[in-house]
């Protein structure tokens, strides 16, 4: 089964689902409860115990989790491979830094700032690049990273090469380094859910049903009457604005930000891997995904035999998956258990 | 009888749990190394220094603190020499593994994230590797810098230059990264004060191989010195099409690069290439405690076959700083030991060391001085020379 | 002025090399519609052989180039078995995927084998002297090298009769299944002709400069760059593709900073894309 059949495949099925569900409101679904109950889990687990170590490897799962489900808006749900994706993160990272450092803003505002800031540049170039098809618009994305990262590393006012680091008194408004962490990542988990949310309410919207057809068959939207161009562009738009809020609150708890890191090609597309593994066009998959290669990653990393070819089990652990299984792990579960189709999104 | 076995017993009580304590206690330290990624070369060769340090004190029993006798234990990950995972990893190493004591990962970006995590968990860091002055102006209470600062760089260069012709033309062109670029700032400043003419300035991206063009702009713009360079990998290839090209410099200092043994593959395009150095195994410092260079150098070649950098020279007197810390201190509690080390002021085989205390750039390093080494022909060989200060040289200038 | 003109030649030879490179990425994306990813990790095959061959074994260091080809062509074809055989035909992201995949584990493999410490192959040559600018003789030797594979590349595809097969496959595979040629032989045998483009511009470039196992990844980006300019599938319009940015960054350099032309060349790649896409030289393609 293919990635295009097997999101095809799930697509049909939303498709077939969305008539009747829709009536349903969304408090009343399962799979809103489900993203809850996940969005609580985080937060909760590591809060009971004071159990730092647990939240920071839980916080990383959450940003890439928050990643890949905004990655699935455009990739998953219309098709079109976006390799890269960080420079949204990037970005958000670099806005809401300067806005702390610089203007001495408050981080949920600067936060909140990035995000909306990089919606809309990301609005203007999708409307730009989306005209191109395929591998094309690939490499287009590829080279839209690499030319902002390029610009930020010249940009002086963002610190150029260097970068931007925080001064240690960023934490003191939040009540000191401790307490900050806390709440940053309490607002992470917060973005994350968030994020869940916002791809399964499109996917279950007369928007997100455009953006299927999109990816099953451009031209034949295009002809049904998909407003294509608009669409692909609001759906880029949007797949923006959480990374690049996270990006923002992420960068912060790190304390700096410079080009190399913010910018990060393999983080790109470690973030396509995650939505390839779970499962490409589900929600659940892109959660999952994300959540068990960068637990793999933390063990591989960690774990002294394996540290030195970290890269090339990651390497064989994604081949395997394209070429064996395409469908991801949720391609998996609705093979095995058709009635999760209906289930897990 | 009874007051005399009761005796007997407490003291052979006091001897037994005297004895186990000795044996038991381990002091635990914690870093990160970029065992792979593009810093592997020099954050290895930092590593080394550590364990070697860490093996002499274990094989003398350990570090005595308090009447107790503590184990050096290493805990240490790989940072893939990207910041991504050093926040996590560090956090691990304070909470899981419990370490008391950190030193810091390689190269100053690394340091620089790994930094806050030590600050917010409140342990001290000795940094090593690190030269980048910002980190310590960003309002820290535990980091000790091992390494001059990257203001100091270039200063010996400027200076020596200076003497040796006052009108030369200065060319400035370095890597376009935190570090390479702190060096620069500062240089820049040291050129125009010493009374010398800038005829370039420009960075270059790091990922630059072919520095055909930036060269061309050397040679046009007539500069008869070459300040800059960044790491390894650009250095060498910079030199290497530096002497391709003819460029017709008189003098070349580059960072980082040179100091490495495996510069001298370069062959002839290595000639008269000098580098600022934190430490060279000729120094000849007079050290307060612990092994002098040629010792440290001897044990080094000894264990690992190759002779040490001062990356290597680094990791291993920042053991022996803080081991001389704790034994003044006589105890593992960050505060005292953190006192002793701000009042420190003395000299090892490293060089004379002193931490600022001064709260806008706590832990700097104000009393390391830097040398300037040069590759020669010594006998048809190629080997490096000290050349600046006049106090410390070893081989005259090659101009 | 003269400086002008000094790197404007610099650029061209450096760009001959890029050309090359960037030829291997554009006739495997031509022939099957595959954009192959592991490009970078091959280029450090080829530097590598580079340094084996000539440090390790003492052959002559332009000696190792026929050798390259041929490493470089059966790693092609044992990649293509691999990562490519499977995915060809379905959506475009899973070739992406699997030829990434490939990536990572070779280049993962490389640093666990070599780690990520420099390597450099002296090529002791006399260069070219005018007027205070030295135009090395390893530029220049490349340069040449790297037209004249091209060159015979240009005569295998147009004089052999595999090279018809070839192009009869990237026009309309289902067509030359039906007339009888082999078509899985073929793309496997393109696939090992890419890579060996794009190794053997690797030993060329290892004459030039120092090189890490991570050195692939900066001349991948060029060669997407310069595939684009030449219009993806066109391998004369790489060449001339190459050329162009070594122009575009000779011509660069001597104005502006040298750190902003990685901004120039993205910007022009993303351009090139949407206004141009099928490359500049599109009328270059037979």
């Amino acid at each position: 089964m293919t990635a295009q059949e097997g999101s095809q495949g799930v697509a049909k099925a939303a498709t077939q689902r969305s008539d009747e569900d829709r009536s349903v409101p969304l408090w009343r679904r399962p799979f809103t409860w489900l993203i809850v109950l996940v969005g609580l889990a985080f937060a909760l687990l590591p809060a009971w115990g004071d159990n730092v170590q647990l939240r920071e490897s839980l916080l990383l799962a959450a940003v890439y989790i928050t990643l890949a489900s905004s990655l699935n808006i455009i990739l998953g749900y219309t098709g079109y491979v976006n390799f890269g994706n960080i420079v949204f993160f990037g970005l958000g990272g670099y806005i809401c830094l300067y806005l702390v450092s610089e203007w001495l803003w408050p981080l949920a505002a600067a936060a909140l700032i990035a995000g909306i800031s990089v919606s809309l540049l990301a609005l203007i170039f999708g409307l730009g690049i989306l005209r191109l098809r395929g591998a094309f618009f690939a490499l287009a994305t590829i080279g839209v990273n690499e030319a902002v990262k390029a610009f930020v590393s010249n940009f002086e006012p963002w610190g150029g090469a260097t970068g931007i680091y925080l001064s240690l008194e960023v934490y003191e408004p939040l009540g000191g380094p401790r307490q900050a962490l806390w709440t940053v990542y309490f607002l992470i988990v917060a973005v994350m859910t968030a994020s869940l949310f916002l791809s399964y309410l499109i996917k279950t919207s007369k928007f997100g049903l455009g953006l299927l057809a999109i990816g099953e068959n451009e031209d034949a939207a295009a002809v049904l009457g998909v407003h294509t161009p608009l669409y692909k562009a609001l759906a880029y738009s949007v797949s923006a604005f959480l990374p690049a809020i996270v990006g923002g609150l992420f960068f912060f708890k790190t304390g700096i930000i410079e080009p190399g890191g913010a910018f990060d090609l393999t983080r790109s597309i470690e973030t396509i891997v995650m939505v390839m593994l779970g499962g490409l066009g589900t929600v659940t998959g892109a959660a999952l995904g994300a959540f068990l290669y960068e637990e793999l990653r933390g063990v591989l990393l960690t774990t002294e035999a394996f540290s030195h070819f970290q890269l090339v089990i990651a390497g064989l652990l994604l081949l395997v998956i394209v070429l064996f299984a395409p469908g991801g792990l949720m391609g998996f579960i609705y093979r095995r258990w058709p009635r999760m189709r209906r289930l897990l999104e | 009888m009874t007051i005399n076995r009761l005796i007997l017993i407490t003291a052979a009580a006091l001897l037994t749990f005297s004895q186990t304590s000795a044996a038991d206690d381990t002091l635990t330290i914690g870093f990160t190394v970029s065992r792979t990624g593009k810093l592997n070369n020099d954050s290895i060769a930092q590593m080394r220094g550590f364990e070697l340090w860490r093996d002499e004190l274990n094989a003398k029993g350990g570090i005595a603190a308090g009447g107790k006798q503590y184990k050096v234990n290493f805990v240490s990950y790989d940072d893939e020499s990207a910041n991504a995972r050093v926040q996590q990893l560090y956090t691990r190493i304070i909470n899981q593994d419990k370490a008391q004591f950190l030193f810091s990962p390689y190269s100053s970006g690394v340091v620089a994230t790994a930094a806050i995590v030590s600050e917010q968990y409140g342990r001290i860091m000795l940094t090593t590797g690190a030269a980048e002055e910002k980190t310590y102006k960003l309002g820290n209470k535990n980091l000790f810098q091992v390494y001059s600062s990257a203001d100091l760089y270039l200063a010996g260069a400027v200076q020596a230059v200076k003497e040796l012709n006052s009108k030369a033309d200065v060319a400035l062109v370095y890597k376009d990264d935190p570090f390479s670029k702190a060096v620069l700032q500062s240089a820049r400043k040291q050129v125009t004060e010493a009374g010398l003419k800038t005829a370039l300035d420009e960075a270059y991206s790091p990922e630059t191989t072919d520095f055909g063009p930036i060269i061309n702009k050397i040679v046009s713009a007539k500069a008869d010195v070459l300040l800059g360079g960044g790491h390894y990998p650009d250095g060498a290839t910079l030199a290497r099409q530096l002497y391709d090209h003819k460029a017709g410099l008189k003098w070349v200092t580059l960072l980082v690069a040179p100091d490495s043994p495996n510069f001298a593959t370069l062959g002839d395009a290595a000639v008269g290439v000098s580098v600022p150095s934190q430490w060279e195994p000729q120094v000849s410092f007079k050290p307060d405690f612990g092994p002098t260079a040629e010792e440290f150098t001897q044990r080094f070649q000894a264990k690992y076959a190759i002779e040490p950098g001062y990356h290597a020279a680094g990791g291993y007197a920042a053991g022996v700083l803080l081991q001389h810390a704790i034994e003044q201190a006589g105890t593992l509690d960050q505060a005292t030991v953190a006192d002793v080390l701000n009042k420190m002021d003395v000299t090892t085989m490293f060089g004379r060391t002193k931490f600022s205390t001064n709260p806008k750039e706590h832990g700097l390093q104000i009393g390391h001085e830097m040398v300037l080494a040069q590759w020669q022909k010594k006998d048809g060989k190629l080997v490096k020379e000290v050349i600046w200060p006049k106090a410390a040289k070893t081989a005259d200038i090659l101009y | 002025m003269i400086g002008v003109v000094a790197s404007i030649i610099d650029g061209v030879l450096v760009g001959a090399v890029y050309g090359l490179a960037a030829m291997g990425l554009t006739l495997i994306w031509g022939v099957m519609n595959v954009i192959n990813l592991t490009h970078g990790a091959m280029i450090v095959l080829g530097m590598f052989a580079l340094y084996f061959l000539a440090s390790a074994l003492g052959l002559p260091p332009y000696g190792a180039v026929p050798v390259t080809i041929v490493i470089g062509f059966v790693v092609g074809v044992l990649v293509y078995w691999i990562a490519v055989h499977r995915v060809i035909g379905r959506a475009h992201l899973m070739s992406l995927l699997s030829t990434f995949a490939m990536n990572m584990v070779l280049i993962g493999l490389g640093t666990a084998l070599f780690s990520t410490s420099p390597y450099n192959v002296p090529v002791p040559l006399p260069g070219i002297t005018w007027r205070g600018y030295t135009f090395t003789g390893t530029h220049v030797v490349a340069a040449v090298l790297a037209l004249l594979i091209a060159g015979l590349l240009y005569l295998l595809l147009y004089r052999t009769r595999i090279g018809k097969a070839i192009r009869a496959v990237a026009d309309n595979r289902e067509a030359a299944e039906l007339n009888g040629i082999p078509t899985t032989q073929v793309l496997s045998f393109a696939f090992g002709l890419g890579v060996a483009l794009a190794s053997v511009s690797g030993t060329l470039i290892a004459t030039l400069f120092p090189f890490t196992v991570l050195s692939g990844g900066a001349y991948e980006l060029k060669s997407f760059v310069v595939t684009v300019l030449g219009g993806l599938g066109n391998p004369a319009g790489a060449l001339m593709g190459g050329v162009a940015l070594g122009l575009i960054e000779g011509v660069a350099t001597p104005f502006m900073p040298v750190s902003w032309t990685p901004i120039i060349e993205f910007v022009l790649f993303v351009a090139v894309l949407i206004l141009f896409p099928r490359g500049i030289f599109a009328f270059a393609r037979s």
